[in-house]
């Protein structure tokens, strides 16, 4: 199995409620807490897994918004694994999920410096390294309804920009909105071959507006403009 | 890159430090100049020590959690990090018992005794190797992605462990030509190899904001990073040394690094004068410090491209 999630870059709003989810689920999970430093001062900050930038794409008028949630991508050469002294991280063989034991961490940063996608946050106060786990403790937990067991960002997304499944697995969701949709992984020349996915905006035909039958007085007014130049 | 001090200051220390044991069993092992006398040897393999203790010390003042240092132990088949650790700890045990064995000798060049100063030297060398590896591995830092930065770790660690085993030789009364000039060559090495490295980081090259987002075939700009105060991806990634400033910097790092050690070497020679020594490797020192910080902050981490920089 290769679980990872895959991004909708074109139906993605940026509302933020993935992380708040996420950042919700997790300060309670397995790498609990996620600590806040400074939460209600003037220069709040603190451990997040998952955070969303925004960028202009294109120039005006051909520019777009587009929202860019990014987390632990689960990379197949995980560069971060290897890296790191401890043994703390580690990517597990049967799913891919990549992973940092809070027991042999000694927070040394190095596994930082090797990620390319800005996934791993060193934890101030517990003094380890903090990162997105693919919400291990929901995803295999039997108690809960089957549907309920997936990433708590996935679930949570009000424009269904996210999707959680097995890449390798040919006919799962993701592989097919990978494959339909063109899906791509970011910053490929590193060869760190991530597992997540992001789907780019889809280009939607223009709403053609010459064609569209003009009203009277408008086309009265054209006349008029144009009888008063001459 | 945050240019965290105990960070720093491991390599600078720990990398004069392995120079110097290395020199010290090239010296005595090929009877340069005579060979070092007992009392020389006590002093530099001591130094030596000292210097890699407070390397090695600091660089766990670095650690957020210290207690499970014990661990870093453990990966050395994957990590770079892990092998420094143990291939520094070896060391040990073998310029300490070089340590004794001249102590209780005073037979610094018998057989035993360069066997245990040459595989100290040996383990100190490999250790130089390993430290560069930790930062020129890494894919997501073009500035450290390049075999030039091992090289310059050698030059470096003994070029000041040159100038170390000068300022010993020439306090403790001996005449130091062949190792001064020695020093004064691997001081013109860093200067060459250092003017390469900063040749070679100066062309870009790698990741751009395109390949980060994936949006090859347009502008894209950064709106808004999606946080109210800093985080910890710009706190350690977030430095940046503007182009005049780091060109004032290299001038002070090659300054105090080369032209102050050379003169002040050259002086030593003629006038036999510990104390122009002593100047030498106090500067060359504070030298390779300014390099190492400017190793730092000069690095810049592919992340920044998704904090809006068009490239690293
Ligand atoms: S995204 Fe970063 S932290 Fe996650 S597996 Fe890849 S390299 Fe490691
Ligand atoms: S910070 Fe922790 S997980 Fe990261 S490399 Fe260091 S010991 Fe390993
Ligand atoms: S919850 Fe969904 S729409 Fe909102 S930022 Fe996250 S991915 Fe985008």
């Amino acid at each position: 199995m290769r679980l990872g999630l895959v991004i909708d870059l074109d139906t993605c709003v940026g509302c933020h409620a993935c992380a708040v989810a996420c950042k919700e689920w997790n300060t309670s999970g397995t790498t609990a807490p996620l600590t806040d430093y400074n939460p209600y001062g003037a220069e709040p900050s603190g451990v997040w897994f998952n955070r969303i930038r925004h960028y202009e794409i294109g120039e005006y008028p051909y520019n777009k918004t587009v929202n860019f949630p990014m987390s632990c991508m689960h990379c197949e050469n995980a560069e971060c694994v290897t890296v790191c002294p401890t043994g703390a991280s580690y990517k597990r063989s049967e799913d891919g999920i990549v992973l940092v034991d809070q027991s042999k961490c000694m927070g040394c940063n190095y596994c930082s410096w090797a990620c390319p996608y800005g996934a791993r946050e060193l934890d101030r106060v517990s003094g380890t390294m903090k990162k997105c786990t693919l919400c291990i403790d929901r995803i295999y937990d039997m108690e809960i309804p089957e549907e309920e067991r997936q990433p708590a960002c996935v679930l949570t997304c009000p424009a269904h920009a996210r999707m959680f499944g097995d890449f390798d697995d040919q006919e799962s969701a993701v592989s097919r909105a990978v494959r339909e949709r063109g899906g791509y992984q970011l910053m490929p020349e590193l060869n760190y071959d991530p597992s997540n996915h992001y789907l780019p905006p889809r280009v939607h035909a223009p709403i053609p507006v010459d064609s569209l039958r003009k009203k009277a007085t408008a086309k009265l007014k054209e006349w008029v403009n144009r009888v008063v130049e001459r | 890159m945050h240019p965290a001090l105990a960070v720093i200051f491991l390599t600078l220390f720990s990398g004069g430090g392995f120079g110097l044991m290395a020199l010290v069993a090239t010296v005595n092992d090929l009877q340069i100049d005579g060979g070092l006398n007992p009392l020389q040897t006590l002093v530099a393999v001591l130094l030596s020590l000292l210097l890699v203790t407070i390397g090695m010390l600091s660089s766990t003042a670095h650690l957020a959690n210290p207690r499970n240092a014990w661990r870093a132990f453990t990966r050395w088949r994957t990590s770079w990090l892990a092998r420094e650790g143990v291939v520094a700890v070896l060391f040990y045990p073998f310029a300490i018992a070089y340590l004794v064995w001249v102590h209780f000798t005073d037979a610094p060049t018998a057989p035993a005794g360069l066997a245990l100063a040459s595989l100290a030297g040996g383990l100190g060398l490999v250790t130089i190797f390993c430290q560069g590896m930790i930062y020129a591995t890494l894919r997501t830092i073009r500035q450290w992605n390049t075999a030039l930065v091992p090289v310059n770790f050698y030059a470096m660690g003994l070029a000041s462990g040159a100038t170390f085993l000068a300022l010993i030789r020439m306090a403790l009364g001996g005449k130091a030509t062949f190792l001064a000039g020695l020093a004064m060559a691997l001081i013109i090495a860093v200067a060459v190899l250092k003017g390469i490295y900063y040749f070679w980081i100066g062309r870009p090259s790698g990741p751009t904001i395109h390949t980060a987002t994936g949006f090859n075939r347009s502008r894209v700009r950064l709106l808004d990073q999606g946080h109210t105060f800093g985080t910890f991806l710009t706190q350690e990634f977030g430095h940046r040394l503007p182009r005049e400033q780091a060109l004032g910097m290299k001038t002070v790092m090659y300054v105090l690094a080369v032209v102050i050690p050379l003169a002040t070497l050259a002086v030593a020679v003629e006038d036999t004068s510990a104390l122009a020594a002593l100047v030498a490797a106090v500067s060359v020192i504070s030298g390779i410090g300014v390099e190492r910080w400017l190793f730092f902050v000069e690095a810049q981490h592919v992340v920044n491209l998704y904090h809006g920089r068009q490239r690293c």
